[in-house]
This record gives C-alpha cells, structure tokens and sequence, in this order.
C-alpha cells in the first residue's frame, strides 16, 4: 500500500514538517529512509536512482538521490532550494519542506520552516553540536515551530554507544533552554541503516523511546492553531452583481484566528465599524462557523465600505493597530538592509510600505546574543528592526498568531522578496 | 466543546482557494491553464468555490495540440456551457501553420515540446499576467522545488536558482513590465489527494479516466491509443483491450493503463497499489534526466 485507501482518508489529517542539518549529515539519506520505508517509492523512481546510482559508482543504491531535485545537485552532490515531499501512511498525510544545510541557504530554511508544525534538526554523532545546529534551532524557535526533534544520526558510526547519545542530548538540553520552543524531543537513530526511523532498532535497547516515525503519525497539532483570537484578513470583494445575487457582498478570506459563527459581534479594522455576521460561506455550502485555517465568504449585517485588506476581528479582542512596528527580521538578499530605506511590506492581505527606523540589534545566531560591532544586517543575517508603515498594520505578536504576527519585506525596485519579519 | 481539526483534504482546499484568491487580487489578467485533465478540473472547482456566489473571475486558456482525445474535448465544452466560463483557446497548428515551429518528424514525434511557443504567445496575445496552472509538486523533481507564485521573465523563462523566497501564507506577485506569474494553486496535492477529493466532492470527469475498450498498440513497454496522429512502424499492431488513462495530455506522449477500474472507488484502489508513479506512462519526461526543467526553464507549464 502506497498510500491510505479510500476507507478512512477522511479522517487524515496533514502535518508539515522541515528537516534541517548541516552539510553531510545525512538529511537526504534521512527523508530518503522514510519514503523508503513507508513504501512510498515507485518503481521508476528507485529504478531512475539504482541507474543513477550506478553511474556515479557507488556501490550501494543511494537514497538521498531520491530527493535532490535539480541538476545542479545532481551535479555538485548538494541541495540548494527548499524542496517539497510528500508521504502519506494510514494515519497522516505528511509534507516535507526539506531545506539546505549550507550557511549561505539560511533563507530556505526560513522559508521552509515557516509553514512547519514540526522541525527535525539532525545532529551527526561523531560531531555533537555545530554552529549550524544552533543556527537551526534557532530559526526553528523564532519561526515558531511548536515541536522540534533533534535526531542524533550516524549512531552506527559510535558503535550505537549509549553514552555519546546522552552527552549530545545534554548539550542540546542546555542549549534549547534559551529556545521558545514547546515540545523538545531527542532520538538516536542512523537513516543510512534504518534504526529508529521507522522501525525500531534492535542494536539500541538502551533507547526506550518513540521511533520518529512513531513521533511523526502521533504528536498532537491541532491544537498548533490559534482559535482564540478572532482575525479575518479580507482577501477579496465577492460581488457576483446578478439578478439572483443582486445586491450580495461577500468578503472572501482564510480565518488566520479564533471561531467566527454566525451573528458574532465583530469589529472592522482600520475603520472601526461595528456589524454582526450574516451568513459564512464555504462554497456553495453554509455553514454555522468557520475556524483557522479555513477559506471562506462571510457577509455582515450591515453595508459597511470594506476592501481587501481589511481585517474583521472580534468584537472584545483587537489586535495591536500600529504604524511602529517591532521585528526579528531575517535578510534574504545581497544587498545588505539600508538603514533609512524604503520596502514594500506585504501583511496578510495589506500592502503597504515602510521605512526602516533603526536596527536595535543583530543577532549573533551561535551564542544567541546580541553581536557586538558592526550592526548592518546582510544577507542571512537576523536582527531586529524597527519599522514605521504608511499606515497601521494590525497585528498580533508573532508568537501569539503566526499568521497576523508575519509579514515580508520587498524591494521596490527588483521586486525581491528580500526579508521576512516575526512581529515581536 | 468540539476539536478544531479539519482533514487534510479540506486543509488543502482551503489553501488552494486562498491561492485563487490571491491570484485574482494580485494581477490584472490571471487566466486558468485548462486542459481538461483532472487537475486542471480541480482547480476550476476550486476556483468556483473560492468565489461563489460569484463566477470565476477569470478565463480559461486551452493550449490545445490539436492532438486531443475526443472525449477530452466533449468534457471541456460541456464544463465551458454549464458554467458560462470564458474559453480561450491557443493552437498548435496555427504556430506550426503561421511558421512559429516545426513540427517533429519520425515515430516519435510529439507536439508536447512544440507548446511552449504557442503558450507563450497566447499569453503575450491575450496579456496575460498570470497562468494558473494545475502542476503538483508530486509529480517530478524539478516541480517539487517551484514556488506557488513562480516569476517568469520577459522570455517566459524560469530561473530555478533565483526564486524568491516564499513564507506563510504570503505570496509576492510584484513584477515588471513584460514579465509574468506562473501560480500553481494545488503545489501541495499529490496524485491520490486529486483522486479522493473528486471522489469527495463528486466531481465530474472524462470517461477516458474510466476503464473502456479501445484500439490500442505498444511501444517501448507503453501502451498508446492508436489514432490517426500515431505513426506506427510496421511491426507495430494495433488490438483491442480494456485500458484507462491515468493522466491526460496530447494523445502522442499519454500512455494507458491496463486497468478495469470503473469508478472512483477502484481507482483509488488502483493508485494505491500502483508501483509507478503517474508520469511514468509520459514519453514526455523519459527523454532525458533533467527532461521536466529543461522544458521548465523554457517557459513550458
């Protein structure tokens, strides 16, 4: 079986993860042993990698070649782009933003990560903790990523010794107290021969926990989401203008938080209007309420003057409005952060554009201190930045609200994205 | 107290139709890459749901190869009818006729290369800002790396190295003059994902993806719908036998599956047991390694 059935895929439901790891420390091999081992490889697949694995002269059928995409990989033996998989066992349907090692990629990983309910950061055995492990951990803690598993590969490679798996995990634990992250959890396992991956090795008896895979299929996210503040960032004005739907206006958006139900108090934000809602609709189907993430058309009570952009939040809990706003900023482009420049800043729905106050400080992503000296943010770098918008962006923090706590920068003179903001 | 959990068909959903919508909002002229295949059929669906009661707010655009399966054809007028959509269609013919390209020559000749051309220039035709279309990062490596909103430059080209990045659920769609988007609303389905939420929402699709007699003949393992645009060698026979299709492109690179599957049901059944992937049957892709991100870079979907 290749994937779930069609008995029982309505009850699946979809975790999205980001695997990160420095250079060489088996993270294709990794993603490549749970495909393998889940059956999710095709035979034209393992056939296109046997040839190619041939070709190149490695004795045995390599399976990270099953997921580096581009030819320049395939070239240089490297990942070098966030790259999306997919797999699917009876219980989940897994998506994979699988992102590159190297320093001068931090961006994929960033970019990768920010979608992510679960980051695994490999660690190589022999190695312990690297500069780039903290740097991952990092990204994962200021991305938000609620869960994070800190796979200890290569245990093959320290003859699956017990004590080197502890005094590892005792670095991490150290390290990860400076971390916002909730669910920490710690695996020895080697993805080149499979222990602990998806079945559980029988040459670490000394491990007691889960397998990852076990993990994966199993750890608690719905609750990832938040369903207590109520924002609706308006998309799009629906206004089919026929003679059957004449006078309907209808405000198309994804809830990006709370419950929204029918005859709710709700605010409209930046104008104030107060309104209740009519009717929500999803498709052509009405529904009673509508929560994160789900895509939907509400009306309201009232004709109020609403456009995309606009956010419809619940009456009692508004979020922040501000034309000041504070953020962990991390730098996508060559061209350095300029200090007094001008970006485009997209928020949800809204775009606007800013200007860039002051850089409080950049961060030093080892030691996760403020850096001392030069404090231009480059490419790859993060700090923190103050920007002024040319109008109020409402907000939340981004550790409340991943959704309406983000928001990216662009260039506007190459279009770039050039940075990605966590309202702080 | 109820749980907040949705399923991950309609968590894919509702990011598809937020995708739609980002579309419609972002450009001036988006239009939807409609070849009457299954995933471009989801992704019309979508697009009425994510704008209901409202039509959708944008034309549908049929790169047509003139070498299309005739029930392709009945299923893609009837849709246009039903739902009153605007159907634009670029022919290949007219590029091949008009001089633009050449056709092939030989056994194996295809026209699948050959729209990329007409393509672009019924983009440029119709200024078109943005092409919607139904790629799922599932089907082939170099898909797997592209970005929902994926920039084209002025010469329709794709460049895999400088993509921006792309976070949350935030899509930059600013271009310059001359250059356009290339969305692609379902990145995140994969083949079964497609095939359960038809099944789902009971959508309607070609007969020709149901188990059906016809006049069939092998090539290199593949077997091809025998037609008037198939050249045979002579050592090739065409027979009758009971086969599907798996996927729906130009009848010259689509192979069929020897299948009995007569209903949604079964073909579930049958992709998920099946051992090769869905473009497995596509002459398209088995040219060369890196066939798909060629033809990518080039501007092909």
């Amino acid at each position: 079986m290749k994937d779930n059935s069609t008995h029982g895929y309505l009850d699946m439901d979809l975790l999205r993860f980001t695997t990160a790891g420095s250079v060489d420390d088996g993270k294709s091999t990794l993603i490549g042993r749970l495909l393998y081992d889940t059956k999710q490889i095709f035979e034209d697949q393992m056939e296109a990698v046997e040839a190619a694995s041939a070709k190149r002269g490695n004795g045995d059928v390599d399976l990270s070649l099953l997921t580096d995409g581009l030819r320049a990989e395939r070239e240089q033996g490297i990942t070098i782009d966030v790259a999306y998989r997919y797999f699917a066992t009876p219980k989940r349907k897994f998506i994979i933003a699988d992102t590159p090692g190297h320093i001068q990629y931090t961006r994929n990983m960033v970019t990768g990560a920010s979608t992510a309910n679960l980051a695994i950061i490999l660690v190589d055995a022999r190695k312990g903790i690297l500069e780039q492990t903290c740097r991952h951990s990092f990204i994962a803690s200021l991305l938000g990523i609620p869960h994070v598993v800190f796979c200890i590969n290569k245990m093959d490679l320290v003859d699956y010794d017990e004590a080197t798996f502890t005094r590892i995990q005792k670095e991490l634990e150290d390290f990860s107290s400076k971390l916002e992250v909730r669910d920490i959890r710690y695996i020895p396992i080697s993805a080149l021969k499979g222990d602990n991956v998806v079945d559980r090795s029988e040459r670490m008896p000394w491990y007691q926990g889960p397998t990852l895979m076990y993990l994966l299929e199993n750890i608690h996210i719905a609750g990832d989401l938040n369903h207590i503040d109520r924002r609706f960032p308006v998309q799009y004005v629906v206004r089919p203008m026929t003679q059957e739907h004449h006078d309907f206006r209808g405000f198309a958006g994804r809830v990006a938080g709370g419950v929204f139900r029918k005859g709710d108090q709700v605010n409209v934000l930046p104008s104030g209007f107060q309104s209740t809602i009519k009717s929500i609709n999803l498709g052509e189907r009405e529904v009673d309420e509508a929560f994160a993430p789900q895509s939907v058309v509400m009306t309201l009570a009232d004709e109020i003057d609403i456009s995309r952009g606009d956010v419809i939040v619940g009456a009692n809990n508004l979020p922040e409005s501000s034309q000041d706003v504070d953020v962990m900023l991390c730098w996508f482009n060559e061209r350095p952060l300029q200090v007094n420049g001008k970006y485009a800043v997209k928020h949800n729905s809204r775009d606007a554009r800013c200007v860039i106050k002051e850089v409080k400080y950049r961060m030093d992503i080892s030691s996760l201190h403020k850096a001392d000296g030069d404090q231009t943010i480059r490419m790859n770098d993060i700090g923190r930045v103050q920007l002024r918008t040319t109008v109020p962006l409402h907000f939340d923090k981004y550790q409340r609200n991943r959704f309406t706590g983000s928001l990216i920068l662009v260039d506007e003179s190459t279009n770039e994205t050039v940075a990605a903001g966590m309202i702080v | 107290m109820h749980s907040y959990r949705l399923t991950h068909l309609k968590e894919l959903e509702s990011e598809s139709m937020h995708i739609l919508r980002e579309v419609a909002a972002q450009f001036e002229r988006p239009m939807l890459l409609f070849s009457g295949g299954k995933d471009s059929i989801v992704c019309f669906h979508l697009a009425r749901k994510a704008f209901f009661p409202a039509k959708v707010p944008f034309p549908l655009l049929h790169v047509d190869t003139g070498h299309n399966f005739e029930e392709t054809m009945t299923f893609r007028d009837e849709l246009v009818k039903e739902h009153g959509a605007q159907l634009f269609v670029g022919s290949v013919q007219e590029s091949i006729d008009s001089g633009r390209v050449q056709e092939e020559t030989g056994y194996y000749a295809s026209r699948n290369k050959l729209q990329t051309v007409t393509l672009l220039d019924s983009l440029e035709k119709h200024k078109v800002d943005c092409a919607i279309g139904g790629g799922r990062r599932d089907e082939e490596k170099a898909r797997a790396k592209e970005r929902v909103f994926s920039h084209r430059d002025e010469f329709g080209q794709w460049d895999p190295k400088n993509q921006r990045p792309e976070l949350w659920n935030i899509y930059n769609g600013k271009k310059r003059p001359g250059e356009h988007f290339r969305a692609f609303p379902i990145s995140n389905w994969t083949e079964m994902d497609v095939w359960q939420y038809i099944m789902l929402e009971n959508i309607p699709i070609p007969s020709i993806y149901f188990s059906h007699e016809r006049e069939v003949f092998k090539r290199d393992g593949v077997i091809y719908a025998n037609s008037p645009v198939m050249r045979l060698k002579p050592e090739e026979k065409p027979y009758q036998m009971r086969v599907r299709f798996r996927t729906i492109g130009d009848m010259s690179c689509t192979g069929a599956v020897d299948s009995p599957a007569s209903t949604l049901e079964e073909i579930i059944d049958e992709v998920a047991s099946s051992r090769v992937t869905e473009r497995g049957s596509r002459m398209d892709d088995k040219r060369s390694e890196a066939a798909m991100e060629d033809r990518k870079k080039e501007g092909y979907f």
